[in-house]
């Protein structure tokens, strides 16, 4: 795509690092988790990026130290072109209205002892953004985009199902006006009927607002729909990153391949022999050498258990992590 | 359909005390599982899957739950065993696997000891030869190096592994039918696909018929031969899974197949939507359950309520208008 070449990013991921280090008890050593290592990645404005993988690849991490919700140990956050990671707090907070998230569990990130309107109030006071009418004006003002009415302001979470609190949800990440919204999950918490509902909700205020997601997620079906990219994680690292269609057309990582194909395809006359990713994904506190997958990978070589591949772009758009990539024994799994 | 049938369930109704309502959580629900097959329980959280999938065993609180109707298993009505005899079915010749394979296994015993005390509580066999054959079951769901894992505990194996464990116990005695409530709900889609081959191979190989309960219709297309599709404590479609996916005729079941996006969805067409919640179980509607958010109802549907109608020999339906309705394709139309 051209038009990507000349926008700035809004948000620049540099070699995000987020390590955890556990703590020595006992006998036990001192250990550390890199929930993230050395990623990446660019959101364009009013562009969705997606980002999947399995449960502990380090998304949910990705997706909250982007926030800064939890510090990064090494790496930069650019945010417009300003590095927001040397940031003393007090200066973050500032900007920080720009950046909102929702969260996967519409039930636990309410207060419940709180009527909905404080809940949404809260955010814009947190940032002290307007005066107290003003908020109570806009609170009321994003019910009713997402479908409610004044009268629901006054309501308390356990009123609402499920798909109602997550679109309250959604209205709360909208007060103060953002820019970017780290979606973690948000559907997936949600039935079939309610997840139409609310996707289709995300794309169109993204449409109004000119908003930015960072799409977190397991399904790919979901994934699919609403990200114009998606990056592939694997054991805390991107393995791949290409624009959507290119993504599902032509997958380069023998990960991403047999990722997608273990897709359930929901028509009973597509179902054929599909290969099957085995073992399980390895403990992050004792990360493979070399390339993280080589010990699942059906192709993996000496090399692959040695040395660690360096991030490839194959074409403007679309990179991968992998030694092999290029050679055919790759596309051998496909027939 | 041919075949013999193993399991009937002639209009189940179960219902709830709890401390304030009497619910009627499932209504007249009768379907029947035929030797060797796959049956899928589809429908969204609250449905009452579960609840059928239970009340077949009898799980719920005896004190609080009313059964009627009859569940009839090879000429045997479970609703009329006593607690003994059911004791001597739970396990033996109906086995169950559950959602979340940590809850459910006792995590202060070995994975052998709760595969061995299965199989000693319903066949007379030396300790010894249980140790055997429990190796063996392991083995046979897949789990490598059985003579170690065996010794091993729950929380030592992943969640991949776990259900295989739980798998393992309830093939162990080698049950007729198998009820499968949610059983990759809790996984990744890579080990999805690991345990449904595990499960179907399985199948096969021991001729056992199996209810698999999901809310994912992926997994029913991939798996089973016959569709059950639930809504608000009633079966409101029942057919072959090609009859399910090609030609739907109840309005939630067409529904529910267009509000999921699939990997041919158009990204740039908003999903369909089935407008409103599902409503709670203490205030049902009168008439069709589905009537306050079916855009087809009429009059009729908000009054009274239709039956469980045969719309040809392995195809039922709930519904006063699926002739006309399937007449007005286009609001359907499949992308």
């Amino acid at each position: 795509m051209q038009e990507f070449k000349e926008r700035v990013p809004l948000l620049q991921v540099i070699g995000l690092e987020k390590h955890f280090t556990t703590q020595a008890k006992g006998l036990f050593k001192k250990n550390t988790v890199r929930a993230v290592n050395q990623v990446s990645f660019e959101v364009y404005e009013g562009e969705t990026l997606g980002l999947v993988g399995e449960s502990g690849c380090g998304k949910s991490t990705t997706g909250r130290t982007v926030l800064r919700l939890v510090e990064p140990t090494n790496g930069e956050i650019l945010y417009n072109g300003e590095n927001v990671t040397g940031m003393k707090l007090k200066e973050f907070n500032k900007i920080r209205k720009d950046f909102q998230m929702i969260f996967q569990d519409p039930f636990a990130s309410f207060d419940p002892k709180k009527r909905i309107g404080y809940s949404l109030e809260e955010v814009m006071v947190i940032q002290s953004v307007g005066k107290k009418e003003e908020r109570k004006a806009r609170a009321i003002e994003l019910l009713k985009k997402v479908g409610f009415s004044e009268e629901h302001y006054y309501r308390y979470p356990h009123e609402f199902s499920g798909g109602q609190r997550q679109r309250i949800g959604i209205a709360r990440a909208l007060m103060t006006n953002p820019k970017f919204i780290v979606c973690d999950e948000a559907v997936s918490a949600l039935d079939v009927s309610i997840q139409s509902q609310i996707l289709n909700l995300l794309k169109e205020l993204q449409k109004d607002l000119g908003l930015s997601y960072l799409f977190i997620g397991h399904d790919l079906n979901v994934v699919k729909y609403i990200s114009d990219r998606i990056a592939v994680m694997y054991m805390g690292e991107i393995i791949e990153m290409a624009p959507t269609e290119e993504l599902f057309a032509n997958p380069k990582h023998p990960y991403t391949k047999l990722l997608l194909a273990a897709i359930p395809v929901a028509n009973p006359h597509k179902q054929a022999e599909r290969p099957i990713l085995k073992g399980d994904i390895p403990s992050p506190l004792n990360i493979p050498s070399g390339c993280p997958f080589h010990t699942r990978c059906p192709y993996a070589t000496e090399q692959c258990s040695k040395i660690v591949p360096e991030i490839v772009h194959t074409s403007e758009e679309h990179s991968v992590k992998c030694h092999l990539f290029e050679s055919d024994v790759t596309e051998r799994g496909e027939n | 359909m041919e075949g013999q049938k193993l399991l009937q369930l002639h209009n189940l109704n179960v219902s709830f005390w709890t401390e304030r309502d009497y619910l009627h959580a499932i209504h007249d629900v009768s379907f029947d599982v035929y030797k060797g097959e796959i049956l899928g329980i589809v429908g969204e959280s609250g449905c009452g899957k579960s609840v059928t999938a239970d009340a077949i065993l009898q799980l719920h609180d005896q004190q609080t739950t009313d059964y009627e109707g009859e569940i009839n298993f090879e000429g045997l009505d479970l609703l009329k065993q006593s607690e003994r005899d059911l004791r001597k079915i739970r396990g033996n010749q109906i086995s169950m696997i559950f959602q979340d394979p940590m809850s459910s296994l006792n995590p202060v015993f070995t994975v052998g000891h709760q595969i061995i005390e299965s199989l000693r509580a319903h066949k007379k066999i030396s300790k010894k030869e249980a140790r055997t054959r429990a190796i063996e079951i392991l083995r046979m769901v897949g789990i490598p190096s059985p003579e170690i894992r065996i010794d091993e505990y729950p929380h030592q194996l992943s969640g991949g592994m776990r259900q295989r464990v739980m798998i393992a116990i309830a093939i162990c005695c080698e049950p007729k039918l198998i009820i499968a409530d949610e059983p990759t709900t809790a996984l990744d889609v890579t080990i999805q696909s690991q345990i449904l081959q595990v499960l179907k191979e399985l199948q096969t190989k021991n001729d056992m018929s199996v209810i698999m309960i999901t809310h994912d219709l992926g997994v029913v297309a991939e798996t089973c031969q016959r569709v059950v599709v639930m809504y608000l404590g009633q079966v409101i479609e029942v057919g072959t899974v090609q009859q399910i996916f090609d030609t739907p005729l109840h309005p939630y079941t067409k529904g529910l197949l267009q509000s999921m996006p699939n990997l041919e969805s158009n990204p740039n067409e908003p999903l369909y939507e089935i407008e409103g919640t599902v409503p709670p179980l203490n205030s049902i509607p009168i008439g069709c359950r589905f009537a306050n958010r079916c855009p087809f109802a009429t009059e009729e549907c908000l009054t009274k309520n239709p039956s469980l109608e045969n719309s040809n020999d392995s195809h039922q339906i709930r519904c006063w208008n699926y002739n006309e309705i399937g007449k007005k394709e286009g609001l359907y139309a499949r992308v």
